[in-house]
């Protein structure tokens, strides 16, 4: 009877696959065997090979993705479920080198903290494959595939600190909204699947334009938005990120905080501006609200923080509401909200990683994250405390460092290109956030560079080897990108909208 | 332009960024090692001062008026920013001031680092001070100005929170909030701008001729000009700083070391001033016709506000820096007049500001050194112990209320006489009145400033200071003094030398304004 039934439908197709464009994913599928293979047949004496196998990995991972920037042409497959162009190029090149970044800052932190190293590493990659897959998706079902491959993986690195009643909080807490959320996104999902009758965006955005608005479909739009807001941790959907992020081993802190956020916005960047074009007068209103509330909450919870890695969660709290702003004028702006976006993202990943790796360093000597610990840090350790300087302000948009410029394209994409009230009213807010947001970026040079030491223990901090690449390559990003127009041009390579 | 090529091509940009390449080759010194750390901060700056002087001598004083050494490079292309650096009458002599401050200050630095000394980090901060003031007041792309306007920023924070006085942590926050706060409303002005004029340029000059066609054709209206003027007005008044944004200025300048009261006093101060007349007045001259009124309103206001503010302090260098409130509002009324004589006596204004009220805070400092106190009323009968000392305090007193003869005068009087005969369009009797406001304050400036001489100077040494060592002004005093004591001099027996050179491009400037009024 079964082959009867088969007989009656269309027969099986092998969908054509472009092992070209599927390459990058296939070698980091190749690392994490790679990883898994490595760690199951050393002893337990040379496990120190299993970090740099990974990194290997993930360096590799990075080849094809230039190639097939230097090939150029846009690659589109599974009837344009799965697209390859310039925009996940470059949004996957961030996701492979954020995630090297994390795997530089996870050696000593994971060595030496007596986790399990081969498993760590394979969720690791694991999860940055499930990015560099969203990078790529253009169909409902793919984004939700690839937004449990990579929120999954996560989920148990948060609680990896097992020992620790607040690591174990960090997990759960994470997973129960996690899950809370995705459930939310399905029905959300579901609904849209219902009313267009087709999973792919382009679809979604041509049925979803149309002039007639059923409540249905308004719901539909927001469940997914609301999907999301709690992935880029918006407000108020944050509550579960300071609290993940302080019991969380770091690494895995900085990992939450710069890649699953970018990979959130690069899905709301997608379903917003392919899927919800046409319904920008739900999308703007809902987003508009969003943003304002995620900067504002976000700045002044952070100005009460007394420990430096919530203070740096609620600061990537409020920097998501900058980011997000841009998509609440996407209706008269579009193109200039997807660049600027990306840009912003390039940048802020760039100095938040670098931020927690100096967080990282420090810990190796205070075993301590209140900033109360870091008083004085500018006598015994000037190096991190310039380099933990130039992040922050950074990360407040003082010129020339890299975060201005991400605040620069924030604006211009917010004012542009007519003046509307609600782009320049929520430009003031931003600017007015930014000055609120010195406050404690402020407060953390001002600890370093003008507080006594509290214990008047002077021994240097020692850096290790790989924790200083780390701290080399994202302060030189952070300058770079303050005074060159290589992140905007990355913005602007990135643009994927017919323009 | 007939300028040399070489000092065209790269006279600008080497004076601007040598202190940086200064500042990054300490880096690489080690901390113990404080004579080359000091020997390579003078050098870089000397260096970038060596370019300033060379371009100075090449620049055509007949043709002041117009953009010279002009530099124009793509830059940050995709948000339209261009590298655009130039030198006018209105530029060189800030150029010259500050060209001339940063090199004093190191030399006074050589045997007075304030605690906790670290000459490294300190002198590479003044380095990095020096590359983002010289680049604000030749960068001629607003994108690229802004950058070095913000530049300054972080240095003038550290060295007031790490090497300033007992509140040092809460003036640092203070300074550093308040100014940002003003850039971050007069960047959305300048994107605003950029907008609206449909230029897709940040050129200083370009959008100027923007502005000015689309106005005349009615595309811009003038409330929208009035609004971002509003921003600029905010930006740079924080700076300057005006009533009532001026409050951050007595707790900087207070807390601040000595090199960095004078450095804020003698150059930060004026990248206000100048911002004010390059690029709000400038760009927006209508809106700056509307705005001229509340603009000199409150120059006066912050005229009488300093002055009583001066008479009631107790401590020397918070009463020096409550003057600069009130010498700023002068500068700030000679700009509302509108006129090219107004606009002179602002460029002169600031430029004497910075040598008198620098060498005051000069003066302050060594004080402190002495008695280790500031304290007006323990101080007394200095002539007697330190006469030296004492005479360069009268000396600068008297330049400072406005003595004929030195070079506050220039700064004052004309500034008044301007807001006599406002630029047409303007009200005349408001300024009018504004005039008389601003002459009452010249008599209280006198009141201050004698008082102050008199109480610290005259009279006998307090008994707590008898028995203790004063010594007169020292050798490395000397030469980081003379300069500034002779240029205040000569500036006010020859001011010509300096208006000669500011006046072609403010009489342009002035033109515009009759035109606009007419």
């Amino acid at each position: 009877m079964l082959a009867a039934l088969l007989q009656q439908g269309t027969p099986f197709l092998r969908p054509e696959v472009d092992f070209h464009a599927f390459a990058p994913e296939i070698v980091l599928v190749g690392a994490l065997v790679a990883v898994l293979l490595v760690d199951l047949f050393t002893p337990e004496s040379s496990r120190g090979i299993v970090p740099q196998v990974a990194g290997i990995g993930l360096l590799a991972s990075i080849v094809p993705v230039l190639t097939l920037a230097l090939d150029g042409t846009d690659r589109s497959m599974f009837g344009g479920a799965y697209a390859v162009d310039n925009f996940s190029l470059v949004l996957k090149a961030l996701f492979l080198v954020a995630g090297y970044i994390v795997v530089l800052l996870s050696t000593n932190y994971i060595a030496e903290g007596d986790y399990h190293e081969g498993e760590y590493y394979f969720l690791l990659l694991s999860s940055v494959l499930g990015m560099t897959l969203m990078a790529s998706s253009r169909d409902l079902i793919s984004i939700f595939v690839a937004l449990e491959l990579l929120s999954i993986p996560a989920y148990m690195l948060a609680g990896w600190r097992k020992r620790d009643p607040k690591g174990n909080e960090a997990g759960v807490k994470y997973y129960l909204m996690g899950v809370f959320a995705s459930a939310i996104m399905l029905y959300g999902m579901s609904l849209l699947y219902g009313l267009s009758g087709s999973t792919l965006l382009t679809d979604i955005g041509a049925a979803v334009s149309g002039p007639e608005t059923s409540p249905a479909l308004t719901l539909g739009v927001l469940f997914v938005l609301i999907g999301f807001a709690f992935k880029v941790s918006a407000v108020p959907f944050h509550t579960w990120a300071p609290d993940t992020y302080e019991g969380a081993p770091t690494p895995i802190a900085a990992f939450l905080a710069v890649s699953s956020k970018a990979a959130g916005f690069v899905a709301l960047l997608q379903l917003a501006l392919v899927a919800f074009p046409g319904r920008d007068d739900v999308v703007g209103p809902f987003i508009w609200v969003l943003a304002v509330l995620t900067m504002t909450v976000g700045n002044l919870i952070a100005l009460r923080q007394t420990n430096i890695v919530r203070l740096l969660a609620y600061s990537g709290i409020a920097q998501a509401g900058y980011m997000l702003a841009p998509l609440a004028v996407m209706g008269t702006n579009a193109d200039g909200a997807l660049r600027a976006i990306v840009t912003y993202l390039l940048i802020y990943a760039a100095t938040n990683l670098g931020a927690f790796a100096v967080v990282l360093a420090v810990a190796r000597k205070t075993r301590s994250a209140e900033i109360s610990t870091w008083g004085g840090l500018f006598e015994y350790a000037p190096g991190l405390t310039v380099l933990m300087s130039v992040f922050v302000f950074s990360l407040a948009g003082i010129p020339p460092l890299g975060g201005w410029l991400a605040k620069f394209v924030i604006f211009r994409s917010l004012v542009q290109p007519d003046l509307t009230v609600g782009g320049v009213s929520l430009a003031i807010i931003v600017g007015i956030n930014s000055v609120v947001a010195l406050y404690y970026y402020a407060n953390i040079a001002r600890e370093m560079w003008m507080k006594p030491v509290p214990d008047g223990d002077r021994t240097a901090v020692r850096v290790p080897f790989s924790i200083g690449a780390a701290l080399a390559m994202t302060v030189v990003v952070t300058l770079v990108f303050g005074v060159s127009n290589l992140a905007t041009r990355f913005g602007d390579l990135a643009s994927f909208l017919p323009t | 332009m007939d300028n040399n090529q070489f000092l065209t091509d790269w006279g600008l940009s080497l004076m601007v960024f040598l202190p940086l390449a200064g500042a990054l080759l300490m880096m690489l010194i080690p901390k113990a090692d404080e004579g080359t750390h000091k020997v390579v901060a003078l050098l870089a700056s000397l260096g970038s001062a060596a370019f300033g002087i060379a371009m100075m001598a090449d620049f055509n004083y007949d043709k002041a008026g117009a953009m010279q050494f002009v530099v124009d490079k793509s830059w940050i292309e995709v948000i339209s920013s261009r590298y655009q650096m130039g030198m006018d009458g209105l530029a060189l002599p800030l150029v010259a001031l500050t060209l001339l401050i940063t090199p004093l200050v190191i030399i006074y630095s050589w045997h007075h680092f304030p605690e906790p000394r670290n000459p490294k980090a300190f002198l590479i901060l003044i380095l990095v001070l020096h590359t983002g003031m010289l680049g604000t007041f030749v960068a001629q792309d607003l994108i690229l100005f802004f950058v070095f306007f913000e530049v300054v920023l972080l240095p003038m924070y550290f060295m007031i929170g790490v090497w300033g006085g007992e509140q040092r942590q809460y003036a640092s926050i203070k300074f550093f909030v308040y100014t940002f706060f003003g850039s971050a409303l007069m960047l959305v002005s300048f994107v605003a701008l950029f907008f609206i004029t449909g230029a897709h340029t940040f050129s200083m000059s370009e959008l100027a001729g923007e502005v000015a066609q689309r106005s005349a054709a009615g595309d811009i209206a003038l409330s929208t000009q009035v609004l971002i003027f509003g921003g600029m007005f905010i930006g740079f008044g924080i700076k300057v700083p005006m009533f009532p944004f001026h409050t951050w200025l007595p707790d900087a300048h207070t807390q601040a070391p000595t090199q960095g009261s004078v450095i804020l006093a003698a150059v930060l101060l004026k990248l206000g001033t100048y911002g004010f007349i390059r690029v709000a007045l400038g760009i927006l001259p209508e809106a700056a016709v509307e705005w001229a009124p509340w603009i000199g309103l409150l120059a006066v206001i912050g005229i009488i506000y300093g002055a009583l503010g001066c008479l009631a302090q107790t401590d020397m260098k918070r009463l020096i820096a409550f003057s600069s409130v009130a010498h700023m509002g002068f500068v700030m009324l000679g700009i509302s007049t509108l006129t090219d004589f107004g606009l002179n006596a602002a460029v002169f204004g600031s430029v004497a500001h910075g040598l008198i009220t620098g060498m005051l805070f000069f003066v302050a400092g060594s004080v402190k050194e002495r008695y280790h106190t500031l304290e007006i009323k323990r101080l007394g009968g200095m002539l007697l112990k330190m006469p030296k000392l004492g005479w360069i305090l009268g000396f600068v007193s008297m330049a400072s209320l406005g003595l004929p003869g030195l070079a506050g005068f220039w700064g004052e009087v004309p500034a008044i006489l301007a807001a006599y005969n406002p630029a047409p369009g303007l009200p005349e009797e408001t300024f009018r009145t504004f005039m008389v406001i601003a002459a009452v304050g010249t008599v209280l400036a006198a009141g201050y400033l004698l008082w102050l001489y008199q109480r610290t100077t005259f009279g006998t040494t307090k008994a707590e200071f008898e028995d203790v060592d004063l010594p007169d002004v020292t050798t490395t005093e000397w030469i980081a003094w003379l300069p500034l004591l002779a240029l205040i001099l000569v500036l006010g027996v020859y001011p010509h030398l300096l208006f000669q050179v500011t006046d072609p491009a403010m009489t342009a400037m002035g033109d515009v304004f009759t035109a606009l009024g007419k």
